[in-house]
């Protein structure tokens, strides 16, 4: 049995009445790529801003190596997100600065090192996501397409050298070609870096490319968590539909 | 607006307002980051401040001569028009059309960036965005729009003196006198005290409305338009209230 890295026990998640989130119970194990699948508006990106305290809880705890993040103020969960880093849906470059200062910022904020070490760290982690060609260092977030968005925000969360990186719909809003591009990175990353990663999307092809496990979420809950192939061999039909694309059986539609 | 949700707004922005002044103080402190807000903030609202001013000074030096003919009331003009624009025009007017701007700025930057998840992604890489966008902003607003305020009642003063010579005959010197017997120190303190009063308001909702920004474009169009509205409107209550507790403490 793998070791865990993070345990998550009752968590509940309310907005007004209703009801995202309902006494979830799962872990995370050190070195695995976790992909939640789920529909839209499932709780899927709900479920991923509690693992680095984004958003609390109702009820329940999210411990990380036996801290519970739930307890923790805003300050004290600064040391925390340094280990962990977050890929957001639009990439969330912050569009005042240009590409270079953007993967620079979390060196700049967290790190003494000089603007020369800064640099080569940048250059580097550009490189890793394929990004070489010195142009585009310049570039303000508004002059990049999707795909370079999202290039350039993973090298972005990949400055500080995480230990784990959340991945909120990686390939959402991107061409075919380009989500496989995406999908590629990221396995090799994985690979490269023995990060531990958990990826919230409704991409089936990069689910498999990229997931160790999968999770299913409906109705507040993981109707299914699982290696790929348990996935297989499974008969729960929510699996079986959202694996296969099938539509939604009107006279049981929620 | 329900009661319930002006108490929990107003305690919102009385929390908002002990962060930001704790991340005021503490350091490292982002001087680059202050300074780039003074410069947006006080030097590029240096142009519809002093056409706000120097027109009023103008327009209350011939409203007084123009209205009150009979009253030979044309040589106390330096008096009127310095009195009324350091005490109350100046700053009033200013923290209005200066507040528009720069509060709607604030809102509309820090709205989108909430909007994109640029404060999520502030928060997920560690970093304050108390620290790194509001108090920068706040510093910025209490230092230039009391130097703004100082600015805009000389040019309002020099408005009434272009009037008072040029339409109205006045010597020069008649009408500078006359603003230099009547104006006190205390006149131009309790101007320069509301504006930082006004300076806060204006800072401190322009970025609560930013944070608290949702439902995308839509969303910040509101918030920018909601800044505008609240700002100016706690201006206008907050200066009678103000005029009358500097007049209390500074009457004796």
């Amino acid at each position: 049995m793998p070791e865990a890295l993070y345990q998550i026990r009752g968590l509940t998640k309310r907005y007004g009445t209703r009801t995202v989130l309902e006494d979830l119970d799962f872990d995370i194990y050190r070195g695995e790529c976790l992909v939640i699948l789920g529909r839209s508006g499932s709780g899927k990106s709900v479920t991923l801003r509690q693992l680095n305290g984004l958003e609390k809880p109702e009820a329940g705890s999210v411990e990380l190596d036996g801290t519970d993040l739930t307890r923790l103020s805003e300050r004290e969960l600064f040391p925390i997100r340094r280990r962990i880093a977050m890929l957001f849906q639009g990439g969330a470059l912050f569009d005042s600065m240009n590409v270079f200062d953007n993967v620079a910022f979390p060196l700049r904020e967290h790190t003494e090192k000089p603007e020369a070490e800064i640099a080569e760290t940048v250059r580097h982690k550009l490189s890793q996501v394929r990004l070489k060609d010195k142009d585009v260092e310049p570039k303000m977030p508004s002059d990049l397409s999707g795909g370079m968005k999202k290039r350039v925000a993973l090298a972005r969360s990949l400055a500080l050298d995480p230990e784990v990186v959340l991945f909120d719909e990686p390939t959402t809003g991107l061409d075919p070609i380009t989500s496989a591009t995406i999908g590629k990175l990221m396995s090799s990353i994985q690979k490269d870096l023995g990060v531990t990663s958990v990826v919230v999307t409704h991409d089936i092809p990069l689910a498999r490319r990229v997931g160790d496990r999968i999770a299913l979420l409906a109705d507040g809950r993981f109707c299914f968590l699982g290696s790929w192939a348990e996935a297989e061999d499974s008969n729960d039909p929510r699996l079986r539909d959202f694996l296969a694309g099938r539509e939604e059986d009107e006279e049981n539609a929620a | 607006m329900k009661p319930r949700d002006i108490a929990a707004r107003t305690g919102d922005l009385g929390i908002l307002t002990a962060r930001a002044f704790l991340a005021m103080i503490a350091p490292p402190y982002e001087i680059g980051e202050w300074v780039r807000q003074m410069e947006q903030i006080g030097v590029r609202s240096l142009g519809v401040a002093g056409i706000t001013t120097i027109f009023t000074g103008m327009v209350l030096a011939l409203q007084t001569a123009l209205s009150l003919p009979t009253l030979g009331i044309k040589y106390y003009i330096g008096s009127v028009v310095s009195k009324s624009l350091v005490r109350e025009l100046g700053p009033v007017l200013t923290a209005l059309i200066v507040g528009g701007r720069i509060g709607a700025g604030m809102t509309a930057e820090i709205g989108t960036m909430k909007v994109t998840e640029q404060i999520d992604a502030l928060r997920s890489m560690a970093a304050d965005p108390v620290k790194k966008l509001v108090a920068p902003k706040l510093v910025a607003t209490l230092v230039m729009l009391p130097a703004l305020t100082v600015i805009g009642d000389a040019l309002g003063i020099l408005g009434g003196l272009i009037v008072a010579t040029g339409t109205l005959n006045l010597t020069p010197g008649l009408y500078l006198n006359d603003v230099w017997d009547t104006l006190k120190l205390g006149d131009v303190f309790s101007g320069v005290a509301k504006s930082f009063f006004f300076a806060y308001f204006i800072a401190i909702i322009g970025c609560h409305n930013g944070l608290h920004t949702t439902g995308g474009a839509d969303g910040v169009g509101r918030a920018t338009t909601n800044t505008v509205v609240l700002a100016a409107i706690l201006v206008l209550v907050s200066d009678f209230f103000l005029t009358k507790l500097f007049y209390i403490l500074f009457s004796t």
